[in-house]
């Protein structure tokens, strides 16, 4: 028996009770691929519209159609973390984990690593759809695709640390923040448009976001076939950041949980 | 001289409207099975939840087998588990999955066989596959056992172990006092069932309002107390002023 320091059996025995859960529900894994491909879908036939009605599609056909999908990987990033934090409150079976040896980073391990299968799960047959539907690929941006995907990823991640953190200290009430947050950050994440179309004042905030540079860079890459690596490394230094804060966060509420005795009452 | 295999020194735990343990002390020696008794809010799973490291302490030391609690719990939680009918097992889990996972997450070798030892044992085989929230309250418990018995625990935890149907708690104390009996590990419950406490335990810590009002085993204290049965003795303190009721040092 290890009884000291990290096990990455630990770890695979939480991502092991997830993938049982997921696969012990259908409709939850048809779910899972639903929302990206009908909004892969919609914004598939926008394009083919706005391509002979508009200058910007015009300039690539795929920016509409990549921007939603990268912002689904930051979307579903923090709401496969969210979900698989909330089967374990809704389980009421943190008294039953926190008992065992497992340490709480290594349940963030597997809470992270859920969290990416649940991305690709989801994106994958909305991005492998698109190459028939409307002859693009998002695969043809090659590897600027994949440091998008990663910044993004890390970046929901970091979000849903917080909010898990949150639901920890203020309870099942806060539940709702696993749908929400994101959204808010939305329209200042220049996800569809250029940030220079924000206000000036928003535009400070808009940049402290590691996906404006994500999605900035993307159009660079689009349009211009240009890589912003200044970009990438801003935002990867942004997601550092916001990942040191989100954990931070969560393992703060956690030791708080352990102090008001929520670990054993924490449920529906 | 062996240490008990939990000492616990002044313990406090406060919250910002409530005292749920004002300061007690106990040991529960190697081998023993011992109880803490008394009322709803007597502060007896406040306690539990304190010995298992799920609930921080405002004051007061907890050694458990020989470790610091409070610092080292990591080194000893591969060496305890615990039973309670509030904290539920995942339902859209069958209990195998449930049983592999908390046998994976202690680090078992063998977990199939163990598994497959402990359905037999606890007569849960013909369940094993069938999802944990379709099973009946008596098969939970049984379940709920097979969970706290999988890494055969130096220290058992339980929590209301036997709250239910006469049959299921007759079955549960036997299998209790079976395991004992076998592996000499220590159990200590927290109860309000008198018959319970009276028939597994040689120790009994009484508690009312967060602190032990007095202890000893169950036939020292219904002879102490004039009664017949623990539960005689239970109605006593329970009802009592608060003054017949200081603590026990």
């Amino acid at each position: 028996m290890n009884r000291r320091g990290f096990s990455a059996g630990r770890v695979w025995a939480m991502l092991l009770r997830y993938l049982y859960l997921l696969r012990s529900s259908w409709p939850r894994t048809l779910e899972l691929t639903y929302w990206p491909t009908l909004q892969m879908l919609i914004w598939g036939f926008m394009s083919q519209f706005l391509y002979v009605n508009s200058s910007y599609v015009f300039r690539a056909f795929g920016v509409l159609l990549a921007a939603v999908m990268l912002w689904d990987v930051l979307f579903r990033g923090q709401l496969g973390l969210s979900m698989s934090f909330l089967e374990e409150m809704w389980a009421r079976n943190l008294g039953h984990l926190f008992v065992t040896p497992l340490r709480p980073y290594e349940w963030v391990l597997s809470l992270l690593s859920m969290s990416l299968i649940r991305v690709l799960l989801g994106m994958m047959p909305a991005a492998l759809l698109a190459i028939p539907l409307y002859h693009y690929s998002i695969f043809s941006m090659g590897l600027p695709l994949v440091a998008f995907f990663a910044v993004l990823l890390v970046m929901g991640w970091a979000l849903g640390m917080a909010i898990c953190g949150l639901i920890l200290r203020q309870g099942m009430g806060a539940e709702g923040l696993a749908w929400t947050v994101v959204f808010t950050l939305s329209p200042i994440s220049a996800v569809y448009y250029p940030v220079s179309i924000l206000p000036a004042w928003l535009q400070h905030a808009s940049w402290a976001l590691p996906s404006t540079y994500v999605f900035e860079g993307m159009r660079a890459v689009l349009f211009s076939g240009i890589f912003r690596a200044d970009y990438l490394l801003t935002a990867l230094a942004l997601d550092v950041f916001y990942l040191t804060l989100g954990a931070g966060a969560f393992l703060f509420a956690f030791h708080d949980a352990r102090r008001r005795g929520a670990l054993l009452q924490m449920g529906e | 001289m062996i240490e008990p295999a939990v000492t616990v020194e002044n313990l406090v735990k406060r919250y910002p409207a409530t005292v749920a343990v004002d300061g007690i002390s106990f040991a529960v020696g190697r081998g023993v099975t011992a109880a803490l008794l008394g009322g709803n809010g007597a502060g007896k799973t406040t306690t539990l939840s304190i010995l298992l490291g799920l609930l921080l302490p405002t004051a007061g030391k907890v050694r458990v087998l020989g470790e610091d609690m409070l610092r080292h719990r990591y080194r000893v939680l591969p060496l305890m588990n615990f039973s309670s009918p509030f904290v539920d097992l995942p339902h859209r889990l069958t209990v195998r999955q449930n049983l592999l996972i908390y046998a994976r997450l202690y680090g078992l070798p063998q977990r199939h066989d163990r598994i497959e030892n402990l359905a037999e044992d606890l007569q849960i085989g013909e369940f094993l596959d069938r999802p944990a929230g379709k099973l009946s309250a008596g098969q939970k418990t049984r379940v709920a056992l097979a969970k706290a018995l999988l890494n055969e625990p130096e220290l058992l935890l339980l929590d209301e172990p036997a709250s239910l149907d006469p049959d299921t708690g007759d079955w549960v104390r036997c299998y209790l006092e079976g395991y004992r009996a076998r592996t000499g590990a220590t159990i200590l419950m927290a109860s309000h069932n008198m018959a319970e406490v009276e028939r597994l335990c040689s120790e009994v810590m009484m508690m009312k309002a967060g602190r032990i009002v007095d202890r000893g085993s169950p036939a020292a204290l219904i002879d102490r107390y004039g009664r017949t049965n623990l539960e005689e003795v239970f109605l006593h303190i329970a009802r009592g002023s608060r003054a017949e009721l200081e603590p026990v040092s």
